[in-house]
């Protein structure tokens, strides 16, 4: 089947939704849509960031995930307290794969859990004493921490327990920065409001600690990457494209980042946010604050990253963008070389999409310099500004689904038939059971790094190895295929 | 009442609402001279909101409380 005409995926939609209940119906046609060019404003024509529908299966996670898990956790040389139950800690425990450098355990504590674990009697008589208690325990046993972050998960909101108070006593007593991030589960209906709060948490808590310390040295060429979490270490794999170009790279939000970083990011010239929907309420603080300019770029496949690299280059002088055409020019040999070996070996397949933050519009690029489609994308939370700019990338009349449902996405792909699908680990056996490659786009498959000239010849590579994988032409049973086979033959004669 | 954030983006004056996370272009402001900025705003798709004008034009980007225009 080729690309869809708008009536054939209307009716598709139509088709789909026809065994909901008339109520459940209409809300999930708002979350459905035909891409098209012309709407400008995705209001228009999709609703997103609403409440999931009780009864069917959503894959959104919580505030808590969307602070402990993106936003916070991978600053390395801090001690994320999950204050609260064991359990959403350590479930959730090191499964971004957000690398760091530095001796886990002694100066980096990003794959460790730290959790309260509240009892009863802590939900009875509230569980600030043992807040601090354990704060102080951290102090004793993991001195080298360069600060603490306290992420609430449910109970502490319920039962209304002072965790600033905590915060603001154990900084005066220690002398470190201790932050409160009242990031409940329950708040909000996605990750989304997480990132919010776990922004906001680092400007009222953090980001003007240095604001009054001139003693570090700027350079014109200071920027901040912001919204990389280093998975697979993506972040490295962009950084070193920023510096070859002359620029220097002041911090890291988050991946592979320190509080130090932080810090010192309002004294950077110009912020550059990779994940918007996770970063873009801090890149616009400090742009009021601070006079900071930041923009949007995107570092998937080399139209995309050249693209990015001349348009920041754009906001620096003419050594800078002599400099961003060398590396471009370098890498060229390198980037081509990588798509005539996969290019052939992947031309028109088909892909789907389903994931979140920024990857649903970024990867685009990457797979069209593969040759490769994207004949439909969704987000788990993006908001209306995610799908404006979704909108342009993404192929007129192609499928765009809002935190889709997995009866709806199963159904989709049954009937679009994609050659690969890119979503999270919870659909990866699903359909790798219904005999369609799969990747785990959350944290690449346990690879990586996607970013940038080096990060493209490994996600053309990984590809190429799922799509092309020889098991795919085992699912079938033999005696079905055969019956396949004889009834072609029979069919032909 | 919520509070809204004007900003330069791309060479177009954009209006951002924080709680919403919408950020729209600005198609008219009601007053927009040395003397005197803001007053009714409108945006592109037809949304009004209603900032208090001030005396001079404000260094973008700047936070004001809005009102419903």
């Amino acid at each position: 089947m080729s690309v869809m005409s708008r009536e054939e995926t209307e009716a598709l939609i139509n088709e789909v939704l026809e065994v909901y209940p008339a109520k459940a119906k209409k809300d999930r046609a708002k979350h459905l849509t035909a891409n098209d060019h012309e709407i400008e404003q995705s209001k228009k024509c999709i609703t997103s960031n609403k409440k999931s529908l009780p009864g069917v299966m959503t894959i959104r996670g919580c505030a808590y995930a969307g602070s402990r898990g993106v936003v916070w956790g991978p600053i390395k040389d801090m001690i994320h307290i999950s204050h609260g139950p064991v359990g959403c800690g350590q479930y959730s425990r090191s499964g971004r794969r957000n690398y760091y450098i530095g001796t886990t355990g002694v100066n980096a504590f990003v794959t460790m859990n730290f959790t309260s674990d509240f009892q009863e009697k802590d939900i009875v008589f509230g569980g600030d004493k043992k807040l601090a208690k354990l704060i102080e325990e951290i102090e004793q046993l993991f001195p080298l921490n360069k600060g603490i972050s306290i992420q609430s998960e449910c109970p502490i909101g319920l039962i209304g327990d002072d965790i600033e108070a905590v915060a603001k006593k154990s900084t005066a007593a220690t002398g470190k920065t201790v932050v409160p991030v009242r990031c409940e589960g329950f708040r909000g209906v996605s990750q989304s409001l997480g990132h919010h709060i776990a922004n906001d948490a680092i400007r009222d808590w953090a980001l003007d600690k240095r604001d009054d310390d001139n003693s570090f040295q700027t350079t014109p060429y200071d920027v901040a990457i912001i919204g990389d979490y280093n998975i697979g270490g993506d972040a490295w794999s962009s950084r070193i494209l920023l510096e070859e170009m002359g620029l220097r790279v002041v911090a890291q939000w988050s991946g592979d980042g320190t509080i130090s970083e932080m810090e010192l990011t309002p004294k950077v010239k110009l912020n550059l946010v990779h994940c918007y929907r996770s970063m873009n309420y801090i890149s616009r603080h400090m742009e009021e604050k601070y006079g900071i300019p930041w923009m949007e770029y995107n570092f998937f496949g080399p139209t995309k990253t050249d693209e990015s690299l001349r348009k920041i280059a754009s906001f620096f002088d003419e050594s800078i963008q002599k400099k961003a055409e060398e590396v471009i020019a370098k890498y060229k040999a390198e980037y081509d070389s990588v798509i005539a070996k996969y290019r052939p070996r992947l031309e028109g397949k088909k892909v789907m999409l389903y994931i979140g933050g920024l990857r649903p519009r970024h990867v685009i690029g990457a797979y069209e310099d593969l040759g490769m489609e994207v004949v439909g994308t969704g987000y788990e939370f993006a908001h209306n500004d995610d799908y404006d700019r979704t909108i342009k990338e993404m192929g007129n009349a192609t499928l765009i689904y809002d935190d889709v449902t997995g009866y709806e996405f199963e159904e989709f792909v049954k009937k679009i038939k994609p050659d690969l699908i890119g979503s999270g680990v919870k659909e990866k056996y699903i359909f790798q059971k219904m005999g369609i490659p799969f990747r785990q786009m959350h944290s690449w498959d346990y690879s990586g790094p996607y970013h940038g000239y080096d990060g493209f010849a490994i996600f053309a590579r990984d590809m190429d190895m799922t799509l092309n994988n020889p098991c795919w032409k085992q699912i079938q049973a033999p005696w079905k295929a055969d019956a396949a086979e004889e009834a072609a033959v029979a069919a032909s004669a | 009442m919520p509070n809204v954030m004007i900003r330069h983006n791309e060479g177009k004056m954009t209006l951002y609402v924080a709680k919403r996370d919408q950020e729209d272009e600005i198609a008219s402001i009601e007053f927009n001279t040395d003397d005197s900025w803001g007053g009714t705003i409108e945006l592109t798709d037809g949304t009004k909101y209603y900032i208090d004008p001030l005396d001079a034009p404000p260094k973008l980007p700047i936070t004001l409380r809005a009102k419903r225009g």
